[in-house]
């Protein structure tokens, strides 16, 4: 056993990482992905809402100036699921950070105090486990207006649970290690405790739930904007345009399968990321997976 | 076990009423009224509306009268269907999405566990890295993106299948429905089956029985099997709660007049007691099957009786 002494938990990660083809691809993809929603639509000389009569529903072709071609109103395919995407992602990236804030918290507390505070803060999140979420957040759209805001919040509400109920399981773990014991021995108090030395440790077990979670939140948007219940006009993003796009599928079926493609394709990646990371990071698999 | 049972019992009731309330308290303090129309209704008629919908009591009282109202079955008038009530629309609704969530259920079930099962049997072959890599993308594309494509290819391209509505009510309106309902199922109860198989087949007690010279078809029917389903048997709560989920846009895609279908109507109508009626009655449902669910779990492993 060779000694490993001065490297991190991070640089032992991007070791395994790294030799995860899969992985690897999609992080690239990703990258791209995000690169592209952000800066193309800058040289495309479309707007989101522009209409162009002359070019109703036309394919796509290259040299039409539409690439992916245009809509039942003319917009500019190309440019609508760019715009898209950058709602999608930045609602999966925002509400994931909502949802890593709450469920890091309240996970790290419940695992540190312990005990009885541990048993009721864990007996609550099974029981919000058991409720239709999907359903709720339906609700809250329902009835104070379908803001993009409100999206945020109200999927990062919803999607705390894992992070809180992994979150706890490792802080339940540190809290018995020596340098937490020589913390508390030197007097440090228990919200410091918990800040500076429980959460730095989860960090690793979190990037992979971070990464999970964001594929999955991607999916809520979706769906929600799918029903029409999501994103509104003249704003859109990828469940928005699927949803026009399988309304018209059988006259213009390019305008369901590029925003269908993008949106499987980050998927997809996000999925393949997140369990390379697991593999990589979470000490629970180790050795089981290979 | 009767403990167990009572136990699990206690549970099930706080959540239904953590439901229910958070499904009322909502309601009550969104802005924007079922009145809310194009005109001003006048204000004696539209107290007289209030009134014959008890909005004009004390919170606390229409939350009592609606959980008294619940318990015997009536969920209210619908604001939107005026002719309906939201029990009846349940009563028509339901059967369509019970049917459809039922035959998704068993789908995923039958083919999850045998192509997960089988998958662990061998273990990083060929068959093994396929079963794998069809689950991941089940699990990447979503369903509402599965069923238009599975209705351009089979009902417009081949023509084999009709692409929607329930028509008189054949097998075959309901047969693509059903495959994009239980496709990401399918991958998850997979990937988790093959997850616990192998890991089952790595213990000990396997071990042993191959050393007494069991058959290993023996032994993976009569002692793998039965420890190898238990994660896939704690997932069918979750399980249950994405299909009813699923089925709401499955049945938006298809045009199948289920429940799901008025839960999207109401809620772009913002019709309050159809929307609250069908969250109500799906989250009962899901919090009952978990109950049994549990039940289920505790007889198959004496350990979580404890």
């Amino acid at each position: 056993m060779e000694l490993s002494a001065g490297r991190s938990l991070g640089y032992d990660a991007w070791i395994v990482l790294r030799r995860n083809r899969a992985a690897i691809t999609s992080l690239i993809i990703l990258m791209l992905m995000t690169a592209i929603v952000l800066i193309a639509p800058l040289f495309i000389p479309y707007s989101i809402d522009a209409t162009d009569w002359d070019n109703i529903s036309i394919s796509p072709s290259l040299s039409g100036g539409h690439w992916f071609g245009t809509d039942g109103l003319g917009r500019d395919l190309l440019v609508r699921t760019l715009e898209g995407g950058r709602i999608s992602l930045l609602v999966g990236v925002v509400a994931t950070m909502v949802s890593l804030v709450i469920g890091v918290t309240y996970g790290a507390v419940s695992g540190y105090l312990g005990g009885r505070v541990d048993q009721v803060m864990m007996r609550i999140v099974d029981i919000l486990y058991a409720l239709p979420f999907m359903f709720l957040v339906i609700l809250l759209m329902v009835f104070f207006g379908r803001n993009i805001v409100l999206i945020f919040v109200a999927i990062g509400a919803i999607n705390w649970l894992d992070m809180a109920r992994i979150v706890r399981g490792q802080a339940l773990s540190l809290k018995h290690r020596e340098f937490i014991e020589a913390a508390r021995a030197g007097g440090v108090t228990t919200p410091r405790i918990i800040r500076r030395h429980i959460v730095p440790n989860l960090l690793g077990v979190v990037a992979v739930y971070v990464t999970l979670t964001i594929p999955q939140v991607i999916l809520v948007e979706s769906f929600l904007s799918f029903l029409g219940l999501g994103v509104q006009e003249p704003m859109t993003s990828w469940g928005a345009l699927v949803n026009e796009g399988a309304q018209e599928m059988e006259n213009a079926p390019w305008m369901l399968i590029f925003p269908a493609m993008f949106l499987t394709v980050t998927l997809f990646c996000f999925n393949f990321l997140g369990d390379g990371l697991r593999d990589a990071l979470d000490p629970r698999d180790r050795g089981a997976s290979s | 076990m009767l403990k167990f049972v009572f136990r699990r019992f206690l549970t099930a009731i706080p959540t239904l009423l953590i439901l229910i309330g958070l499904a009322f308290v909502l309601i009550r303090v969104a802005p924007g009224g079922p009145f809310d129309g194009e005109k001003q209704l006048p204000p004696e008629i539209e107290a007289n509306l209030r009134a014959a919908y008890h909005l004009d009591e004390p919170l606390y009282e229409q939350f009592g009268r609606y959980l008294v109202n619940i318990a015997q079955g009536d969920f209210g008038p619908s604001f939107q269907y005026r002719d309906f009530s939201v029990t009846e629309l349940i009563r028509s609704g339901f059967p369509v999405s019970l049917r459809l969530g039922g035959l998704a259920m068993l789908l995923a079930l039958f083919v999850g566990i045998t192509a997960g099962a089988f998958a662990a049997l061998r273990q990083n072959s060929a068959a093994d890295y396929s079963v794998m890599a069809v689950t991941m993308t089940g699990i990447s594309i979503p369903n509402f993106v599965v069923a238009p494509l599975l209705i351009l290819l089979f009902a417009v391209g081949l023509g084999w299948l009709p692409a929607g509505g329930i028509g008189d009510g054949s097998v075959k309106h309901i047969v693509l429905p059903v495959i994009a309902l239980a496709l990401p199922q399918i991958a998850y109860i997979a990937r988790l089956m093959r997850g616990s198989m192998i890991e089952v087949l790595r213990s000990p007690f396997i071990r042993t029985a191959r050393a007494q010279g069991l058959s290993m078809p023996r032994i993976i029917v009569l002692h793998a099997l039965k420890p190898a389903l238990l994660p896939v048997v704690s997932y069918l709560g979750p399980a249950t709660a994405a299909v009813i989920t699923g089925s709401v846009v499955i049945e938006q895609i298809f045009g199948l007049p289920g429940l799901g279908r008025y839960f999207v109507q109401g809620a772009l109508n913002r019709d309050y007691t159809l929307v609250m009626g069908v969250v109500v009655f799906y989250g009962s449902l899901i919090i009952v099957f978990n109950f049994f669910v549990d039940l289920l779990y505790g007889w198959l492993d004496p350990r979580v009786r404890l």
